[in-house]
């Protein structure tokens, strides 16, 4: 009968101990992506900008990797990691955009202001890319192989010191 | 309660979220023709998770997201998929956090196996006390 | 001076928690006649008076706005109205904690003051436990939290004119489920003063069961009108969403219902003696847990406004200093104290048994539930729980309870048969399977739902049975509230049930002037203006709404956009019928002119609420009956004793 009594103490022993662990994580609340490691779903987008082309997926099946930005004018941290997308592109990094739920006029202003580090720019205003590849926020960067698979996925803004970072998983994908 | 952190979360989400212009998806704020894929779709809104809000379903959130979301499953609800496919679909992509349905599998098990033993405690609990009545 | 003043006082009744706590021990050590002892009640009084000047003076600051004061400074703002100044006090963590010690230190001093029915010692162990309880908080006040703090310069003005947070729900919530909580760990001191004396008997059950029913009513209140205030506020018709803080309000309920219905029959019956000490540890680590779930935010991001990892840690601390020390208590000593009276199933106790185990049950599944999350992760690995858990796995224990609900209160206490109640219980199985038949298979309503009304139905008419063939003005008070409450959950489940199994939806993008409808209303958007109100400018739509082509209402919702900080809200308008409610909402306005409107006709939906409020009037009428009898039994023991001291004198 006895051990019964200490029953509740363990149940709650754990519970404190799951407490305290969790106490001392960082609360990490991104949903990352399941579809790193798989290729881009079918899609084909109109263009948001007057000076660039759309994008379809296909344009990812030419053997160079390249970054996918999901972006919009309207979020403020897309204006942060604009210098280090300028960045990028000095480096030769190919980089597609993705704006969702954007008008052009909107883009175009945008972009005027913080730089067009964009080959191609996608318009997605039912977020159908974003579902798509299992992105939950603006913005995000995938690296994509030359052969359409997702490689690696970055949430949030790009800081400085996440440009190495992206750079060497753009240099995997190569192989 | 939860109405009072979803206002917070609406007050910092929202000045980003009001200079949008463009407008919500077709389907987001707008029903199925037919009520039974209607009811369907709603049924399924109810149980998916707003990945933005993170606090909320996709059918009790005004997020962008969401609507995009909800958009989503009525037209594939409308083309003929099952709920269930809409479920697993997204799922594939934003694993089982995006379902507020847990289904059995190797990590969710205790959640279905803790009722059952409680069942069976509470049985053999009235079985103990009252089985001396006879 | 003012806050100084506040400061001061709170460090004072600090130290009375200390000397109250020193005096409780002195008297389980030395007896309850050392003199320290004699000092235990006094310093429990003291300390409520002195914690009261200390929530006056805080009160003060928020009313004058005294801008050097930080708590203040960061929430309040001199062109407030004085009574959302006033809420303000307490709508903030360091305030919210201010007013749960003061309130606790309250209910301490009144126990202390008139608490006589129990061994001298017991009550000393219990003002013990009680100061042990209240120390912590004080110090989480005084070392991390202090709401007095001054700015170095007074600030030209105040930062919290958040006219969103000026609701008067949103002023009252917070204290209605901090007094239920503090009810609780009145309850809690209780169960460990008993438990460190080892007597539990029925007076300490009848002195523990006020504290337990007004506990419970505030909670009852306190969810049915934050559940409520989620319905008109959030403008999609969602009124309980399972949410973890949702979650965390419901588990304290769910533990004192349990707890309630336990000390009645310690009380009546002397039975069930080891398992409502547990319940009593139990009532209170929910009310902690749901503290520490709230405040730590580790569960939910959306909560990340309140959020300290170093609050979250001194709850966690407090949380296993008490809860684990009263469990350890527990198992070392619960062996040592008898079950007490037996009893046969087909009695008041077995019911009541079968009450408590699924109250338990359906407990562990929301405590389940609410922390797997957290559980999981910690493997990394993410997983969401919701209402389509909660939903069916509750249900599993809920119907077998509300069956036995139906049945518990015709049975007599200790032994009854089965036969003598066997007309009544065919009744409710009669009007069981009616219901049952016309729901499931003449309107088809989905399972949930189904079992939701027809049990609804059932026990709202047996739950008047008790009162059969009795005169009913000679019905105790008591008894009348058990058949409130009673009456009540019935209520609110069929409110629960019709909204699950009626409800219509009906999304429409409406020009000026179209018609469109939901249910058996027709509505039509007559014109959408813009409309300006302080800080806000709106666009209202005015609709024209008729029941069932009756006489026309005019309704306006509204869209409404604050600048200052900016936000969009949603004004919805609910047209309130007796039979349920309209819901209207309007949204933004797509690029051909026409507005998003949102339409729900909701058959019942208000009896969830109403349901909520009868609970809570069965359980204020149990508690005034309670308290009645004991005053009574009180006049007469003291009657006793002066007759017993003349005849002495006579003799």
């Amino acid at each position: 009968m006895s051990w019964r009594l200490w029953v509740p103490l363990l149940l709650f022993s754990g519970f404190l101990g799951l407490a305290a662990y969790q106490l001392t994580q960082p609360k990490d609340d991104v949903v990352e992506s399941r579809m790193v490691g798989r290729e881009l779903p079918y899609f084909t987008l109109p263009p948001a900008s007057l000076d660039r082309p759309g994008v379809d997926s296909r344009d990812f099946y030419d053997g160079k990797p390249k970054l996918l930005n999901i972006w919009a004018s309207w979020c403020l941290p897309c204006i942060a990691e604009a210098p280090q997308l300028e960045a990028l592109k000095e480096q030769g990094v190919e980089i597609v955009g993705v704006a969702i739920r954007d008008e052009p006029v909107d883009v175009m202003r945008f972009l005027t202001q913080h730089g067009n580090p964009y080959t191609r720019i996608g318009r997605d205003d039912l977020s159908e890319v974003q579902l798509g590849i299992g992105s939950s926020g603006v913005p995000e960067t995938f690296v994509i192989d030359g052969k359409g698979v997702i490689r690696y996925q970055h949430i949030g803004d790009i800081r400085e010191e996440h440009v190495p970072i992206l750079l060497e998983e753009l240099r995997k994908a190569e192989s | 309660m939860k109405g009072l952190f979803a206002l917070i979360a609406m007050m910092i989400a929202l000045p980003v979220a009001a200079q949008q212009s463009v407008p919500p998806a077709p389907y987001a704020y707008r029903q199925l023709e037919d009520p039974v894929l209607e009811a369907e779709a709603q049924e399924l809104m109810e149980t998916l998770r707003c990945l933005k809000c993170q606090s909320q379903s996709i059918a009790d959130s005004d997020a962008a997201m969401a609507g995009d979301m909800r958009h989503q499953v009525r037209i594939r609800i409308a083309s003929g998929e099952s709920p269930e496919e809409v479920r697993s679909w997204l799922v594939e992509r934003y694993g089982d956090y995006v379902s507020y349905e847990p289904v059995l599998s190797t990590r969710t098990w205790p959640l279905f196996a803790v009722p059952v033993i409680l069942v069976l405690v509470a049985g053999m609990l009235f079985w103990r006390r009252f089985r001396r009545r006879g | 001076m003012i806050a100084e003043i506040g400061l001061a006082a709170l460090w004072l009744a600090a130290a009375l928690a200390v000397l109250q706590l020193a005096g409780g021990l002195a008297a389980l050590r030395a007896g309850e006649n050392s003199d320290i002892a004699a000092l235990t009640r006094p310093a429990a009084v003291l300390q409520g008076g002195l914690v009261a000047i200390a929530f006056a003076m805080l009160l003060w600051v928020f009313a004058i706005t005294d801008l050097s004061v930080k708590l203040v400074a960061m929430n309040s703002h001199t062109a407030k109205p004085l009574i959302f100044k006033l809420s303000g006090a307490w709508g903030n963590h360091e305030g919210s904690m201010l007013l749960w010690v003061t309130v606790m230190a309250l209910a301490g001093a009144l126990i202390a003051g008139i608490e006589r029915r129990l061994p001298e010692k017991t009550m000393q162990a219990t003002l013990a436990a009680q100061g042990f309880v209240a120390l912590g908080f004080y110090a989480f006040l005084l070392l991390s939290s202090n709401p007095f703090e001054r700015l170095p310069e007074p600030a030209l003005e105040g930062l919290g004119l958040n006219p969103l947070l000026q609701d008067i729900g949103l002023a009252l919530h917070p204290p209605t489920l901090y007094f239920g909580y503090v009810g609780l760990s009145v309850a809690f001191s209780f169960a460990v003063g008993a438990l460190v004396t080892r007597n539990v008997t029925p007076d300490f059950a009848r002195a523990m069961r006020p504290w337990i029913l007004g506990a419970w009513v505030f909670l009852t209140l306190g969810i049915t009108a934050g559940s409520y205030w989620a319905y008109y506020e959030l403008g999609w018709g969602g009124y309980w969403f399972w949410d973890p803080v949702e979650n965390a309000s419901l588990m304290p309920w769910l533990a004192a219902t349990a707890l309630l219905h336990s000390a009645s029959v310690l009380a009546s019956r002397d039975a069930l003696r080891v398992w409502t000490i547990m319940l009593g540890v139990v009532a209170f680590s929910m009310s902690m847990l749901g503290t520490f779930l709230v405040r730590s935010g580790i569960l939910t991001s959306v909560h990340a406004f309140a959020v300290d990892p170093e609050r979250g840690s001194f709850i966690l601390f407090l949380l296993a200093l008490y809860i684990g020390g009263a469990l350890l208590l527990f198992a070392l000593r619960a062996g040592t104290i008898s079950e007490g009276e037996r009893f046969s199933i087909a009695s008041r106790e077995g019911a009541l048994v079968v009450n408590n185990v699924m109250l338990s049950a359906i407990l562990a599944v929301v405590l389940l539930g609410t922390l797997y999350p957290l559980l999981t992760e910690a493997f990394d690995v993410r997983v969401s729980v919701g209402p389509p858990y909660f939903n069916p796995v509750s249900a599993v224990f809920v119907f077998p309870m509300l069956a036995v609900m139906a049945v518990g209160p015709l049975l007599r206490w200790r032994r009854d048969s089965w036969s003598r109640v066997s007309k009544e219980m065919a009744l409710t199985v009669a009007l069981l399977l009616v219901a049952l038949v016309i729901f499931g298979v003449v309107s088809q309503v989905a399972l949930l739902p189904l079992l939701g009304l027809s049990f609804a139905i059932a026990l709202g008419v047996a739950s008047f049975l008790p009162l059969r063939g009795r005169s009913l003005r000679r019905v105790p008070i008591a008894v009348w509230g058990m058949v409130i409450a009673h009456f009540g959950l019935a209520v609110a489940l069929l409110g629960m049930a019709s909204e699950s199994a009626f409800s219509t939806e009906r999304l429409a993008a409406l020009a000026e002037g179209e018609r469109t409808s939901v249910g058996p209303w027709a509505v039509e958007l007559q014109a959408v203006e813009p409309v300006a109100g302080p800080n806000w400018t709106a666009m209202a739509a005015r609709m024209e709404v008729s029941y069932d082509g009756g006489k026309p209402i005019e309704i306006e919702p509204q869209s409404r956009n604050f600048w200052a900080p900016a936000q969009q809200t949603t004004e919805s308008v609910l047209v309130t019928r007796w039979n349920g409610q309209l819901y209207a909402v309007v949204g933004s306005s797509s690029n051909d002119g026409r507005w998003q409107v949102r339409l729900w006709w909701k058959p019942l939906v208000t009896l969830i609420w109403y349901g909520g409020l009868l609970v809570a009037l069965g359980g204020i009428l149990a508690l005034i009956g309670r308290v009645r009898t004991d005053l009574k039994r009180r006049t007469a023991a003291r009657k006793g004793a002066a007759r017993r001291l003349e005849m002495e004198k006579i003799s």
